[in-house]
């Protein structure tokens, strides 16, 4: 399936829909609302195309369409998907028009430029995940930074300004680390095969043999700069403020997709390209995806701001995707890219319910609320359905990208130890407590605030269209997670294939 | 080839010099002369501009190898001509808003832009000198135009005080290479470069001869004129000093060096660029942080980016070339977007200069709001804005000469002037405004700001259709 222009049909829809916004007229409000959302579900319906036309036989990237843009430097605009990326871009498409959905009410100003920015963000999320040029995805990688700066400065709480700063100049830190990196790579690459290119495919036929010393450090560039979006422990710090201060559209896309970035930039980058200093930092980087899963989730035990609660969660979760990653065994990563999928769900979901929550009564705080199960039955079983689904109940999604991440870490002969898993699986436990507990003082007991007996009224028709469909697929996931492990299987298979070639004669296998 | 024909090969010069004498007589002959001279001044610009460009494959040496015309040579005249011709087009309100709607201003500029190319285009050592005296006079008016004000007449004194310095440096500089090279040619330089660099005193002649340029490019540590006279000049004349005159620099830096660029050899400035670039990088990008006036941030987000543009230099290749003249252009079109915008919001007597009057301004005027915000992003160099490219090649260049190091230094200083450029946005976008002020109407400003930021734009998304222009003109 050579030159296919889908996914330049797909990657333009949104940034011409943010376009023809531009000039729409602000009062025009209604209108911008209901064209942002067509264009995001249009969007959507496209990126139906790869997925039903997708070769699942074929580990290598389909629907590649390549047009040289910067002749000089061989750069060119090249995009194209595996599995792993039509996975991540129907996730994106899946939560885009949610979020704009989700928002009628809490967004009241600014709206035009609120869904041109929601769009162009969603262009530039598409873009990271589908780019097969390491400049390209630099662009994409930066470019996606300035909406998603603006949601939570302008959208955002009464931090917002802190919140927004700290996080567009903790990530550009890192992304600036990784631009070095990238000129690095390309350059020591180039005294390999002769001519500077930037392609990602000739990159990782080449990267592997750059000497060990050069490609430590170009190893560490990019983890670090993929580590503080993930976010890993001790990166994290500004991933709370920035989830606690932006909008839930912010906060569910923050969370729904910007974070898997960062874990995708390590499965695409990363393992294929450095192969040998994958295998040598994999026990160290598991150690602080451990760190980071006890941590977070001791954290969030203790917040009395469920937003906040939610973000720690976070670090948490993703905590098990590094080490689903770094475990390197099929099952092991495979878990990580379903889990990935499965946080955007289960978390985008927390987020959405906390947002209605706060759009009703414009509190946070866990002590605030008790006893709403008697006003709010829907909400409340919406609240429990999500919580489940992120504690990883058996059935529901969450259970089966952590006990394949479990299960993998376990077999692994890269970490080589049971110890990981041990300290990982109180990660699981934990997510029980935090959230049952948070579950049991904001539902249960009796309505302690009276307060509420007059602001809270429940879910209604629109925010249950919100919500049906990203339970539809927590259940999916949860009873036949094939569909979608399916997808990932060979590009899985092929890169573990291809580190393991690296580092046959080389260490532990 | 005889010198009669040799003449109309300088057609863009030609046509500026008559324009020069027909605006002085423009001046003094009617009364219309403000309507009039802005618009011959940007005819005459465009058409130098157009004319450059369009013949810029077309490299020869002229007058017994005096002067050259095409190439590189021309890719600069197009960043002179463009950018003055962009400022003058914003300058048109602004000089009546703020009272010194003379017709010198436009004289003046065109005379200085006269200076530039022929700086570009010299071969000779005394040919940079003339060129370098005429922008550098013109300019030394054009800050204290407005002699009215105090801070204009400082900051011309202080930029006359501190540029006359540089120039005796300069011509120090030049005395010593003609006392050890016996010539003033400079392909005569170029071509036994690798014989002189061997010598102290010639050494010590090129070293000063560089300094001086340091002086004009504003690097550290020769910066001490530049925020004051940002500041204190008119701000259409800041946003051509701070651009244009810092190209002309770097098109002398290049030439005199060009051996070490293009064959091969070792650069003895390697060090001291290295140094150089590294603290005005983290001086610019530091200080910068704590300026409330926009016009003074601005100065030293200027020592910045010269920093990372002596990167180049301290690279030495042919990388570093392109690099360089790619960053200059970007850098020219974004700053002077920036200073468009400062201008239209500035009121009749300096005031609204300070970041607090920036508050809010997304709902008075979702437009300037737009551009600055673009400006602002560009000149941090976040992509797809061209300032991104300018500071990608000029890393390239870096690694590609082994000092990946100084390219981690400018990622650090990068990742520090974020900080001060999003703080103009988060004012502009975040914040309610406090003041009220009332941002006059002014179309040709307004055009002038809207033609930058789709410069910006166009060499941002399409960096090759001025990267192609650089390279194939350098592989001659």
């Amino acid at each position: 399936m050579e030159n296919s222009q889908i996914l330049t049909y797909l990657l333009f829809t949104p940034i011409i829909g943010a376009v023809i916004i531009l000039f729409m007229k602000e009062s025009q409000a209604v209108l911008i609302r209901i064209f942002g959302l067509l264009i995001s579900l249009f969007a959507f319906a496209v990126s139906l195309y790869p997925y039903f036309n997708f070769d699942y036989t074929n580990p290598d990237f389909q629907f590649i369409h390549k047009v040289l843009w910067v002749e000089s430097l061989d750069i060119s605009y090249h995009v194209g998907a595996d599995g792993i990326s039509v996975l991540l871009i129907l996730l994106t498409t899946f939560i885009t028009p949610i979020t704009l959905l989700s928002s009628w009410k809490a967004i009241d100003k600014k709206i035009k430029l609120f869904t041109m920015m929601m769009l162009l963000l969603e262009a530039g999320m598409i873009g990271v995940f589908m780019a097969l040029d390491v400049f390209l995805f630099y662009i994409f990688w930066e470019a996606m930074l300035i909406p998603m700066y603006f949601i939570i400065g302008i959208w955002g709480g009464e931090q917002r300004i802190y919140a927004s700063v700290k996080f567009f100049i903790y990530t550009m830190f890192g992304s600036l680390l990784m631009l070095v990196a990238i000129i690095w790579l390309t350059v020591a690459a180039s005294k390999n095969i002769g001519l500077y290119t930037t392609n990602l495919i000739l990159l990782y036929q080449q990267a592997p043999n750059i000497m060990l010393d050069i490609q430590k450090w170009l190893f560490l560039a990019f983890f670090f700069s993929f580590a503080v979006k993930v976010p890993l422990f001790p990166l994290h710090t500004w991933l709370p403020d920035a989830h606690v201060q932006a909008p839930t559209a912010g906060s569910v896309i923050l969370a729904g997709v910007l974070l898997k970035m960062g874990t995708y930039g390590l499965i695409r980058f990363n393992l294929p390209l450095f192969p040998q200093s994958t295998v040598e930092f994999a026990p160290f980087i598991s150690i602080l995806a451990i760190i980071g899963i006890i941590y977070g989730a001791l954290v969030a035990m203790v917040q009395t701001d469920m937003k906040k609660l939610v973000a720690y969660s976070s670090v948490s979760h993703l905590g098990f995707v590094v080490l689903g990653i770094f475990a390197l065994t099929f099952e092991s990563v495979q878990g990580a890219v379903i889990q990935m999928v499965n946080h955007g769900l289960s978390t985008g979901a927390l987020f959405l319910l906390v947002g209605i929550i706060y759009e009703r009564t414009h509190k946070r705080e866990i002590a605030y609320y008790g006893g709403i199960a008697k006003l709010v039955p829907l909400f409340a079983i919406a609240l429990m359905f999500a919580s489940l689904s992120s504690i990883g109940l058996p059935g529901l999604n969450g259970f089966i990208g952590e006990f394949l991440i479990l299960l993998g870490a376990f077999q692994s002969q890269v970490l080589d130890s049971w110890w990981y898993v041990v300290f990982a699986a109180t990660g699981v436990i934990f997510a029980a407590v935090y959230l049952l507990w948070m579950y049991q003082r904001v539902v249960f007991g009796t309505v302690t605030n009276e307060k509420l007996n007059t602001e809270l009224t429940d879910l209604n028709a629109r925010e249950i269209i919100v919500l049906v469909p990203i339970f539809i697929f927590i259940v999916w996931i949860g009873i036949y997670p094939t569909t979608f492990l399916d997808l990932s299987e060979a590009p899985v298979s092929a890169i573990l294939e291809h580190v393991k070639n690296y580092t046959f004669n080389f260490l532990y296998w | 080839m005889t010198a009669n024909t040799e003449i109309f090969q300088l057609l863009p010069h030609l046509v500026i010099g008559v324009g020069i004498v027909l605006s002085v007589v423009i001046e003094i002959s009617t009364k219309k002369s403000e309507s009039i001279l802005p618009w011959f001044t940007i005819l005459l610009l465009v058409f130098a501009g157009a004319h450059s460009i369009i013949n810029v494959y077309d490299y020869q040496i002229l007058f017994g190898g005096m002067y050259a015309i095409g190439g590189v040579t021309a890719i600069f005249n197009f960043i002179f001509t463009i950018g003055a011709a962009i400022m003058v087009l914003n300058a048109v309100d602004y000089i009546k808003k703020s009272k010194m709607n003379f017709g010198e201003f436009y004289i003046l500029v065109q005379s200085s832009v006269l200076g530039m190319m022929l700086m570009a285009g010299a071969r000779d050592l005394f040919m940079i000198f003339i060129g370098l005296e005429l922008m550098s006079i013109c300019f030394y008016v054009l800050a204290g135009i407005n002699r009215t004000k105090i801070g204009n007449t400082e900051a011309a004194l202080k930029y006359f005080l501190l540029g006359a310095f540089a120039t005796g440096f300069i011509v120090f500089g030049i005395a010593l290479i003609y006392g050890t090279a016996k010539s003033t040619s400079i392909d005569q330089i170029v071509f036994a470069y690798e014989y002189f660099i061997t010598d102290v005193l010639f050494l010590t002649g090129l070293t000063l001869f560089v300094i001086g340029f340091l002086f004009k490019i504003a690097a550290f540590p020769f910066h001490m004129w530049v925020p004051d006279v940002y500041q204190g000049a008119a701000t259409p004349v800041t946003g051509l000093m701070s651009t244009t005159g810092k190209a002309a620099a770097f098109s002398v830096l290049i030439i005199i060096l060009s051996a070490v660029f293009t064959q091969n050899i070792t650069n003895n400035f390697e060090i001291l660029f290295a140094v150089i670039a590294t603290l005005s990088m983290l001086y610019g990008s530091i200080v910068a942080i704590a300026q409330d006036n926009l016009k003074r941030m601005l100065a030293y987000s200027s020592i910045a980016h010269a920093g990372y543009m002596t990167i180049g230099l301290a690279a030495g290749n042919i990388e570093s070339v392109s690099g360089i003249i790619f960053y200059l252009t970007a850098y020219a079109f974004m700053n002077l977007g920036a200073f468009g915008v400062i201008a239209l919001i500035e009121g009749s007597n300096e005031e609204n200069l300070d970041i607090n009057s920036y508050a809010g301004l997304n709902s008075k005027s979702p437009i300037l709001a737009g551009f600055m915000a673009l400006f602002m992003f560009a000149l941090a160099g976040i992509p797809p804005m061209a300032g991104f490219f300018g500071k990608y090649y000029v890393f390239v260049a870096a690694i590609k000469a082994d000092l990946t190091w100084l390219a981690i230094v400018g990622v650090f200083s990068s990742a520090i002037s974020v900080y001060f450029y999003l703080r103009v946005v988060v004012y502009m976008y975040f914040k309610d405004s406090t003041s009220s002020i009332i941002i006059k109407n002014s179309f040709t400003g307004l055009l002038a700001v809207i033609i930058s930021g789709l410069l910006v734009l166009v060499f941002g998304i399409l960096p090759d259709t001025l990267f192609s222009i650089i390279t194939s003109v350098l592989s001659y």
